[in-house]
């Protein structure tokens, strides 16, 4: 069982110090989190590492998820895109589903909900649940992870209806909010340096990766790791990869994708990446389990470079993984990538298969840029991205819903 | 009022954490800049100069705010981000002084250029506001001497509350461990001298404490030799 002492060494001793005095306003609150899957997808792995460090500091939280079917999973798939700026249709029978799903949910979760001072709700699925607890006492705010800055109207109108009734809404940067009349507050999510997927290795435990998977431990390794998804743009990684192999006859491709309950679409997708390896030896598309997380840390540990070249991306956790150990990383230039790439300095920003093409090459032939770029990738991630800072803003952001809508919070004048 | 005016009495260690909150104003063009800036929230003001830094961003040397980081990334407009990034938010007695300043700098601007300087929809300026949550450490420093020991494991928010923040509370405007050392008569005068030339504009935070640490383990070194 980790305790928030256990990221001292990491982050320092005062950042320990700080969020137990941020803390101490708040104990007791009971806090319930809602989402849609406990395995996969970056909202589970954020959860289960906020989750625990919030009880551990005082407060009462609880961590419930929401149950649906394969039509509801296939109704919020199409919200997912649609919100991330895709033409989608959502027929008006799906819609119904969505709607009796969360109805159903709320049954079981009513007195949990309305007896919370906070509930967060994360992501489109459960947002109907606040419909179906007229008697809550508490704050709810809506815990949006997508990049919303150019949603297909239709659905968003759909959705906001449901939105607009929270006190709050969260937004992982400026750029996703949506004019919604109720406080949008703004917090980057985070990784988790001592969970499995973040943690140190031995060296044993990276190599075994190289065998297991057929890998050439002599030759440099290019890694995406992600979902199968279109946003994700694996069939462009693919692409940049051939590119640059052309120069670079040694290199190696592993796509690695993991899948979660909430996602139907993978198998296609992951179709179409077959069909572009087209049984290339040097391409290694693997499906992996959600909770193969040491192999995904040994993986991103063994790559020389990593690539994000999504096209759409909420935030991109991988990229924060892969600069956290000391990867540079090549990333598409859209959503939270750029607020965690920074050309020249912990990797290259790019727009096509050939941009990462030619940044791959680039870096093939300047390890030392590699390195130098790798240290200053590490100490970014330490700065900004780790779960203490998540978690201060978490604290803040309760600190702000319990003690009012100035300017200057001065605690000391409140107690 | 400063927190930290010497009246015989230690310092009291602060620290602070940031609320972002966006404003969903944003500018696609200059002249949208500008029109917000002439209305924009003057928390809005505060953190595009000073909360800022308290955000996850990777700190650009080049430039102390994010007016001047959007003219150069965003519209390349070189002259204009060098006029902004000179401007020194300390010397302006408010925020509303501070904004006319920002307003007059980028209408000069307007008025030079033969047309509006434009960028994407996905490269706007988007304005954003702060609440800080301001809390007792329950830290107090007794003697000058202790900050050799207090600062290097100050928190990130307590440097930005104690060195950055505190230049825009009055009746100072200086930072706090200048102000409670001044509270000593000369006694360290060569150490709020070299406080006074720590620039906290172009380091990260944790870089800006390794120099304050720096600076107090010199000026006591000096004073026992």
């Amino acid at each position: 069982m980790i305790s928030i002492q256990d990221y001292a060494p990491i982050v320092g001793q005062e950042v320990i110090d700080q969020l137990r005095q941020l803390a101490e306003p708040l104990k007791g609150l009971k806090v319930v989190h809602v989402n849609s899957t406990k395995e996969g997808g970056g909202v589970a792995e954020i959860l289960r590492m906020l989750v625990p460090l919030m009880k551990e500091l005082g407060l009462d939280v609880r961590w419930e998820v929401i149950r649906g079917g394969e039509r509801f999973f296939e109704c919020t798939k199409g919200f997912h895109n649609a919100l991330q700026g895709k033409s989608v249709v959502v027929h008006e029978s799906l819609l119904q589903v969505y709607e009796k799903t969360n109805e159903q949910n709320a049954e079981d979760l009513r007195s949990v909900l309305e007896e919370a001072d906070v509930v967060f709700i994360h992501d489109p699925q459960p947002l109907p649940l606040l419909k179906w607890c007229p008697n809550r006492k508490g704050k709810w705010i809506w815990r949006c992870h997508i990049d919303l800055s150019h949603p297909f109207r239709p659905v968003w109108r759909y959705l906001r209806q449901f939105v607009a009734d929270f006190d709050a809404s969260v937004f992982s940067l400026a750029d996703f909010a949506q004019p919604v009349p109720h406080t949008m507050f703004l917090i980057p999510p985070s990784i988790d340096p001592l969970s499995e997927k973040n943690m140190e290795l031995s060296a044993q435990e990276v190599n075994a990766v190289y065998s297991r998977f057929n890998l050439d431990k002599e030759r440099p390794i290019l890694l995406q790791v992600s979902r199968y998804d279109r946003f994700k743009d694996p069939v462009g990684v693919i692409r940049a990869y051939r590119l640059a192999k052309n120069f670079a006859p040694y290199l190696q491709l592993v796509l690695a994708g993991g899948g979660a309950t909430d996602d139907p679409e993978g198998e296609a997708v992951l179709a179409e990446v077959n069909a572009e390896a087209n049984g290339d030896p040097d391409i290694h598309v693997l499906r992996l389990p959600s909770d193969a997380h040491t192999t995904i840390n040994a993986l991103q540990r063994a790559a020389y470079i990593v690539i994000q070249k999504s096209i759409k991306e909420g935030f991109g956790l991988t990229v924060t993984e892969a600069l956290w150990k000391g990867k540079p990383v090549i990333g598409g230039d859209t959503g939270g990538i750029r607020l965690q790439v920074v050309n020249h300095h912990t990797g290259f920003l790019v727009s096509t298969p050939e941009g990462a093409a030619l940044r791959v090459r680039h870096l093939l032939q300047q390890p030392h840029k590699v390195a130098e770029m790798g240290v200053k990738a590490r100490e970014f991630v330490r700065e900004n991205f780790l779960i203490t800072r998540d978690l201060r803003e978490n604290l803040s952001l309760m600190v702000s819903l319990s003690f009012g809508d100035e300017e200057r919070i001065e605690l000391e004048m409140r107690q | 009022m400063s927190s930290q005016i010497n009246n015989g009495r230690a310092f009291k260690v602060k620290d602070c954490a940031l609320v972002a909150i966006a404003t969903g104003k944003r500018a696609q063009n200059l002249r949208e800049l500008r029109d917000n800036l002439a209305v924009i929230h003057p928390g809005s003001i505060y953190y595009h100069f000073w909360a800022g830094r308290l955000r996850p961003r990777f700190d650009d040397p080049q430039f102390n705010n994010d007016f001047a980081v959007w003219a150069h990334y965003a519209l390349h407009d070189d002259p204009l981000a060098e006029r902004l990034a000179v401007i020194d938010p300390c010397e302006f007695q408010d925020l509303e002084s501070l904004r006319r300043e920002i307003i007059e700098v980028i209408e000069e601007r307007l008025e030079e250029r033969e047309w509006v300087p434009w960028v994407r929809p996905d490269k706007q300026f988007h304005f954003v506001r702060s609440q800080i949550v301001v809390f007792d450490t329950h830290a107090v420093i007794e003697r000058p001497e202790d900050l050799c020991d207090i600062v290097p494991g100050l928190s990130v928010g307590s440097v930005f509350y104690h060195f950055i923040d505190a230049r825009r509370r009055e009746p100072l405007a200086i930072d706090d461990f200048r102000a409670w050392l001044m509270g000593f008569g000369d006694k360290y005068r060569d150490f709020i001298m070299r406080l006074a030339a720590v620039e906290p504009y172009f380091v990260t935070l944790v870089e800006l404490r390794r120099q304050l640490a720096h600076v107090c383990m010199r000026s006591f070194d000096r004073r026992s030799q």
